[in-house]
């Protein structure tokens, strides 16, 4: 893809990124942030490219060692943010849990 | 696999993305984001393992497998209060993913790369490496194994822009001679950068700065897909730099903090982080059955927790006193502060864990109007959050919004000691004439307290 179609994207992206999280409430920016976290994990995918086209040893050593790595963010990543997010029961259901 | 679909499944996984953040701004669609973003992340990598015949195919799913072992486990163990550190950490070795990546594809695209990419290449290495350098050292003061306070030595003032103009300068030569060497020299001199970067920030500033580093590994993200010619990994990334970027500042301003305070604070020596001295002007201490005496005999009490029970983990003491008052008629709620505990949102969390109903916690803004109609305002290791000294101008703290608890009838603090709180400025709360203090770990004084209204 040319420099400019992947510009635009970038550029759209980040009106996206700002945009979507614009209204988040305090309670949630710890999760929010992890969430976040985890999907920059996706470099999973960057790194599994580098590591099938490497040529030499130390490249895919290296590129073993970026799969590790991002795999450890991702995987991690989501399933802290759902244990932090089983937390948050919402109001509704919690006043009819200690009502009955 | 035909490349089209390989573009419309990152197509997909993009938008679950952008779902996934949208859900997660709110309470409601929360958890079902998380698991969107889970989906889209699992799309993207499956559809790249099967889009390409790649060499070292078992390598790379062995690969896989052993972060998968490594991350589930510490994910799903870590205790609550732990959690901000795992968080730098996972940030950490995402961002050192991102500067591996480009590293490896310099070194095999070579003389090839044209000057865009090899400028991308350049500043994803420096980026990323500084993102994970700086995630460990916040994982170290998080987890207690260094200081937590700021670090700042003689010379630290020159060092750090000297290294930032370094590592741009190796950026600059990386893009001009393609030299591998000069390569390395970058990634080890941005590593440097980000211990330097993250040393001067304590306390209470920390988690602003791991959602820093963590919009600072999206940006390497985003700038490693102009690298790869990727696009989801472009606008993954983007998408995590720009809404860190924005709650980044979100934070500081829940916090009362101007962003370049917190992270120069130290350096300029215009620092206002935990240094304070204890004071040792007279204060009216008191002991645990007396604490359980004014709390039995009350009507309505208020509860406002802080970083000092989570750092006791006496969340659960706490909701044992809660009950105990609960069954002698006493009305108690809590209130909790934006930005009590670690990070904004972590005391909701704790508390939970510690199976607090949801309906007794109460938010700042629903509180406040109840506190002059309470009895007892008890403050466990909380000091900030409650400092009357944000109303007047001109201190650290001024215009962060608190909790009134100087409005109810009588205050008592469950301290540590008479350090200050992470403003590192005293709270004139502490020497009111209504103000009763009880000394010692937020843990064991709840226990005591406990005891003896048992015993009433």
């Amino acid at each position: 893809m040319d420099g400019v179609a992947l510009l635009t994207i970038f550029v759209l992206s980040i009106f996206v990124g700002f945009e979507v999280v614009s209204k988040v409430s305090t309670i949630l920016h710890t999760p929010l942030m992890s969430g976040a976290n985890a999907i920059h994990g996706v470099i999973l995918v960057g790194a599994i490219i580098v590591a099938g086209h490497a040529d030499t040893g130390v490249e895919l050593w290296l590129g073993l060692v970026a799969i590790v790595m991002a795999t450890v963010n991702m995987v991690g990543g989501f399933v802290v943010t759902d244990r932090m997010l089983q937390m948050f029961r919402p109001r509704q259901s919690a006043a009819k849990g200690s009502d009955a | 696999m035909n490349q089209t679909w390989v573009q419309l499944a990152y197509l997909a996984a993009a938008l679950c993305f952008v779902l996934a953040l949208k859900g997660l701004s709110s309470p409601k669609f929360a958890r079902r984001g998380n698991a969107l973003g889970a989906i889209g992340a699992t799309i993207a990598v499956v559809v790249t393992l099967v889009a390409e015949d790649f060499d070292h195919m078992p390598a790379i799913l062995v690969a896989i497998a052993i972060g998968t072992v490594f991350g589930v486990p510490a994910a799903r163990r870590v205790q609550m209060t732990a959690m901000p550190q795992l968080v730098a950490l996972f940030n950490g070795v995402g961002g050192g993913a991102a500067a591996i990546v480009a590293l490896v594809e310099f070194l095999s695209a070579g003389q090839d790369a044209g000057f865009g990419e090899l400028t991308a290449s350049a500043f994803t290495v420096l980026v990323g490496s500084m993102s994970f350098s700086g995630s460990v050292i916040t994982f170290l003061k998080l987890q207690g194994l260094m200081t937590s306070r700021p670090v700042v030595f003689p010379g630290m003032q020159v060092l750090l822009p000297l290294t930032a103009l370094v590592s741009v300068g190796l950026a600059g030569a990386v893009i001009g001679t393609q030299s591998i060497s000069m390569i390395y020299a970058l990634a080890a001199v941005s590593l440097l950068l980000g211990v330097l970067f993250v040393l001067p920030v304590g306390g209470a500033d920390v988690p602003i700065v791991i959602s820093l580093l963590n919009a600072a590994t999206g940006v390497a993200v985003a700038a490693s897909g102009f690298v790869l010619d990727n696009v989801l990994l472009l606008i993954a990334g983007t998408l995590v730099g720009a809404s860190g970027t924005l709650l980044t500042l979100l934070m500081a301003k829940a916090m009362g903090r101007p962003i370049g305070s917190t992270l120069f604070g130290a350096l300029s020596g215009s620092s206002s982080l935990g240094g304070g001295e204890a004071s040792d002007r007279p204060v009216k201490s008191l002991g645990p059955s007396d604490v359980a005496v004014m709390l039995a005999y009350a009507e309505r009490v208020v509860i406002v927790p802080g970083y000092g029970l989570a750092v006791a983990q006496a969340q659960g003491a706490l909701k044992e006193l809660v009950d105990l008052l609960g069954e002698r008629g006493v009305e108690v709620s809590y209130g909790i502060h934006p930005v009590a505990g670690r990070m904004p949102g972590h005391m909701n969390v704790l508390l939970a864990e510690a199976n607090v109903p949801y309906e007794q916690l109460k938010e700042m803004d629903e509180i406040n109007p109840e506190l002059p109609a309470t009895d007892v305002a008890l403050v466990v290791g909380a000091n900030d959050v409650v400092n009357p000294a944000a109303r007047t101008p001109g201190t650290p703290i001024s215009g962060m919004p608190i909790i009134n608890v100087d409005q109810a009838q009588s205050v008592v603090f469950l301290k540590r000691s008479m350090r200050p709180g992470f403003a590192g400025i005293e709270n004139e709360l502490l020497f009111d004439p209504k103000t009763q203090l009880l000394f010692g770990d937020a843990k064991d004084t709840l226990s005591q307290t406990v005891t003896a209204l048992k015993s009433l």
